[in-house]
């Protein structure tokens, strides 16, 4: 039991990375603002839920396991809300251009 | 494998640090010397020092890199005619000859600490009993060395009362800053108000566990003092004239409740910011008590800044 949870950690945080090597990869190949930030929200929400879910089976209680939930809903609060933010700025100054 | 994580971890670090000096954009600046600040928090992780850590994050990386901001973008007027500016040779060369100084000077004290490190680490923890917390780093700062964070806690009221000096004559006595204004529909006003509800019990979680636990009432102070930046940022309260009474009397009270119970110390334990026998860790809490408001304040009144708006318009 105790290898299968392992081998569901290790798949679970190894696909998050990739989900996080290919937001980075986004970011710096996507043409403009709008479709950098979606690429980057996807390495955030769901490389984030993966690692975290990958964490899940290891944490050695029921508190510290709710910790990493709450930070990754913390994180997909802000980061949705800071990209909204960008994404409004960047039309903005499109439109004065 | 760890070894490799740390020496890819440090390259990172000195890499961030010489791009934050030499970026000619002050805004991108900045944003290099957070990320520096960041990853320095995780360098403190790996040195198993998690207290350090979370006030790196906090005060080095979020409230630092929120007055930095604040700077590069008052100053971004000034910038084009500061870059077309070029100091003088003689005047280069004498600031890299100090600067390359200093470090050398860093990197001999380095080298010569002697081995293993002077620790007072083992007399710490055959006398933490005595305090009745948990926490090392806590009964370092509130009990064996009550007098720095005492000093430390004044200091800021003085920085405060530094920024708000330079505000206008006009101004003087009146709120920090201009009035934000945002969508009152708009993400950031509804970020505003799901946030901070959160954040102060996070905040005063962090603040609490730092009795027995990394933690403790600056980094607690600092996510309070955010959120409050929050909401004022989104337009949903404004910061307060700095010459109410409630501002002062905050201000005032932290440090004030320190030095009654030094004093009291003095009188019945026989040395200021000494606590008599069995009473202090009830002492250490009233003090962490009456600081953490008073520190929220500062904090965020520190970044609010200098007053632009008189009391009464």
């Amino acid at each position: 039991m105790t290898s299968f949870l392992d081998v569901v950690s290790i798949v679970a945080i190894v696909a998050g990375a990739i989900f996080f090597l290919a937001g980075t990869l986004g970011l710096l190949r996507f043409p403009d603002t709008f479709t950098r930030l979606h690429a980057l929200t996807k390495a955030d929400n769901l490389g984030l839920g993966l690692v975290v879910f990958g964490l899940l089976p290891q944490v050695d209680g029921v508190v510290t396991g709710l910790k990493l939930v709450v930070v990754w809903l913390l994180v997909m609060l802000a980061g949705a809300c800071a990209s909204q933010l960008v994404a409004r700025t960047a039309r903005r100054e499109e439109r004065h251009d | 494998m760890t070894d490799v994580l740390n020496v890819g971890l440090a390259a990172l670090i000195v890499a961030l640090a010489i791009w934050a000096v030499f970026a000619r954009d002050a805004f991108a600046a900045v944003v290099g010397f957070i990320a520096y600040g960041l990853l320095l928090t995780l360098v403190w992780v790996q040195l198993q020092g998690v207290d350090v850590a979370l006030t790196e994050a906090a005060i080095g990386g979020g409230l630092t890199g929120a007055l930095l901001v604040g700077a590069a973008s008052r100053l971004r007027g000034t910038e084009a005619a500061a870059r077309a500016e070029r100091p003088r040779t003689l005047v280069r060369v004498a600031a890299a000859a100090l600067s390359a100084a200093v470090t050398a000077a860093l990197a001999i004290g380095v080298l010569m600490l002697p081995d293993p490190a002077p620790t007072l680490a083992p007399q710490t923890m055959a006398n933490i009993e005595v305090t009745g917390v948990g926490n090392p780093i806590t009964a370092v700062l509130l009990a064996f060395r009550a007098m720095d964070t005492l000093l430390e806690a004044i200091v800021l009221v003085f920085a405060l009362i530094g920024v708000w000096s330079l505000g206008p004559d006009l101004a003087w006595g009146g709120r920090p800053g201009l009035r934000h204004r945002a969508d009152p529909n708009g993400i950031l006003a509804y970020l505003a108000r799901v946030l901070p509800p959160i954040g102060i019990i996070v905040g005063t979680y962090i603040f609490w566990v730092g009795a027995d636990h990394p933690g403790g009432k600056f980094q607690g102070a600092t996510i309070v003092a955010a959120m409050w930046l929050l909401a004022i940022m989104a337009g949903l309260a404004d910061a307060p004239p700095v010459s109410r009474t409630w501002v002062r009397v905050g201000l005032a009270a932290g440090p004030l409740v320190f030095i009654a119970i030094g004093l009291m110390g003095a009188v019945t334990a026989g040395a200021f910011l000494a606590y008599p026998d069995g009473y202090a860790k009830s002492l250490i809490i009233v003090i962490e008590l009456a600081l953490m408001p008073t520190l929220a304040l500062i904090l965020a009144l520190l970044i609010a800044g200098a007053p632009r708006r008189p009391a009464q318009p």
